[in-house]
């Protein structure tokens, strides 16, 4: 049984996986607990897809993907935080619209003749592919997360349990969804090489959700959540050698297989 | 114009002068409001719902769109909403949210000080729930719930305590615990207004602001009570009983 769970990092391919998973499961864990009592879940999975455009364009300008996943993903959280800002449209309307008009944008610009066949990749990401350049891009932006969030863990907090005392307290509560968006955009980012752009939001939400069910303090959803996460990176990677099926697809559904269990061990929300 | 810090001695532990404000320029909420409460005051803010009562606690608390007119408090107010407004679902216990009270004067780099952690629990006794520090605040009563939000205004210890219908829907208990920790802090001093339909609790307290999208009437409440006052601050939602000696205002709870 051990053998069967190590022997898929033997090689060099599997272990640069490996610490691609682990590295953004710090990040994704805990930050998909904020995402979750912020109720951002529909945002988070709308930044991922909006920063279709800037890959793309990134693809086409020969630029590093980084560079233009953070152009896509920053662009994506301007045109959300806008849109959501008209009372008329409302929050979710005004993130399908800026959803909806960016991922145009993004299919428009993929169906150029001129874009190399590397849209798959950028959807998808390519975990047995990261690099130890891409591994140390990665862990920056993880640590980067992971600190701002702990820096900011009060307001956060304070900002979303109470808005409307938190400004009482010294929070303001529109500045810190900011922060959390920007965050969730940076993450994005980090995880795109790897889990692509529309398979990370399974590391981000799944591992969140899971925790909140098991736990019943904060302190102990963040840590849980980053340990759930780095499980189904684990998790998905040994299936993924095993049954010979894409890496990424396969660490996405053992974050929501991880979910799905944690349901079974849910504790009852004890309202009064 | 606002002003926060006042000079405590004999400088009144608020003065608003010539408040008006609302949500968009051109449509204000409320308008005319003036009136000066010294250390050691409670007073009771009567209105229908809709009348400007929150608009009046925005505006005092900084965050009112549009705002005119002078607000000098002696320090930030503390602020503590009706529990319903809180996130019953936030994995916090009773004491995290206590401490939220020390987070404002807290670094975000540093741990909560202890003297904070000890006056937290000393809250929390004060209201009559240390018992209670380790469960989830969410699993709490109503009433415990108001009183854990008012421990958390105690530890942040400001001199002006706002307070939106602290006793509304509140069990016996916890309601003479509240009304018993209002009388220790205008004791210590300080300043509360209570916005309250209960119009025989207004007429407990030291004076009463009557608003209906302008201010209607302040003064004690024997002066501001009265049947003609308070049909102009409610209108036809006011219910006058015992032959015109007790006025009842009709809530309306939004669902």
């Amino acid at each position: 049984m051990l053998d069967w769970l190590t022997d898929p990092f033997a090689g060099g391919l599997m272990q640069r996986a490996l610490a691609e998973v682990l590295i953004l499961a710090v990040a994704c864990g805990p930050l998909g607990v904020w995402v979750l009592l912020y109720r951002q879940s529909y945002a988070a999975e709308s930044l991922s897809h909006a920063m279709l455009p800037g890959l793309v364009i990134a693809v086409l300008a020969g630029a590093p993907l980084l560079l233009g996943a953070a152009g896509g993903v920053l662009a994506a959280a301007a045109a959300i935080a806008l849109a959501s800002r008209d009372e008329r449209l409302g929050g979710d309307a005004g993130v399908a619209v800026a959803i909806a008009t960016l991922f145009g944008l993004g299919a428009l610009l993929a169906l150029s003749p001129d874009v190399p066949a590397r849209l798959g990749e950028l959807l998808f990401g390519d975990l047995l592919g990261v690099t130890g350049r891409d591994l140390v891009e990665a862990g920056i932006l993880a640590a980067a997360i992971a600190l701002a969030l702990a820096l900011a863990h009060r307001r956060l907090a304070m900002s979303v349990f109470d808005r409307a005392a938190a400004r009482s307290l010294g929070a303001r509560p529109a500045r810190w969804e900011l922060v959390l968006l920007v965050l969730l955009a940076v993450c994005t980012v980090a995880a795109v090489r790897g889990l692509g752009n529309l398979l990370v939001v399974a590391l981000i939400l799944a591992p969140g959700a899971a925790a909140l069910n098991l736990t019943t303090r904060l302190p102990a959803a963040l840590g849980l959540a980053a340990a759930l996460a780095g499980l189904a990176g684990v998790l998905g990677l040994v299936a993924s050698y095993h049954w010979e099926v894409a890496a990424g697809a396969s660490v996405a559904l053992a974050a929501v297989l991880v979910f799905a269990v944690s349901l079974l061990g849910a504790r009852p929300l004890d309202m009064a | 114009m606002r002003v926060e810090g006042l000079s405590g001695g004999c400088a009144p532990g608020m003065r608003v002068e010539g408040l008006s404000g609302g949500y968009a320029p051109g449509s204000d909420a409320l308008t005319g409001v003036g009136f000066a409460l010294e250390a050691g005051t409670i007073a009771a803010v009567l209105g229908p719902n809709g009348g400007g009562k929150t608009t009046l606690f925005r505006a005092l608390l900084g965050e009112l769109p549009v705002q005119r007119g002078l607000v000098e408090l002696e320090g930030r107010p503390a602020y503590v909403p009706q529990t319903d407004r809180t996130r019953l679902d936030f994995p916090v216990s009773a004491l995290d949210v206590v401490l939220m009270g020390a987070y404002g004067r807290t670094p975000a780099w540093r741990r909560i000080a202890r003297a904070d952690r000890d006056a937290a629990r000393a809250a929390l006794d004060r209201v009559g729930l240390a018992a209670e520090a380790r469960r989830r605040f969410g699993a709490l009563s109503g009433g415990q719930r108001q009183r854990i939000l008012i421990a958390r205004a105690l530890l942040q210890d400001s001199p002006l305590v706002l307070l939106d219908e602290p006793l509304s829907g509140v069990d016996a208990a916890s309601a003479a615990r509240i009304e018993q920790v209002f009388e220790e802090l205008r004791a210590e001093r300080r300043v509360l207004l209570v916005a309250t339909h209960d119009v025989e609790q207004a007429r407990r307290w030291d004076r009463v602001l009557c608003v209906n999208g302008e201010q209607v009437a302040f003064g004690p409440p024997a002066e501001t009570l009265t049947t003609d006052v308070l049909r102009r601050t409610y209108g036809p939602e006011l219910v006058v009983l015992e032959g015109g000696r007790r006025a009842v205002a009709v809530e309306h709870h939004e669902h």
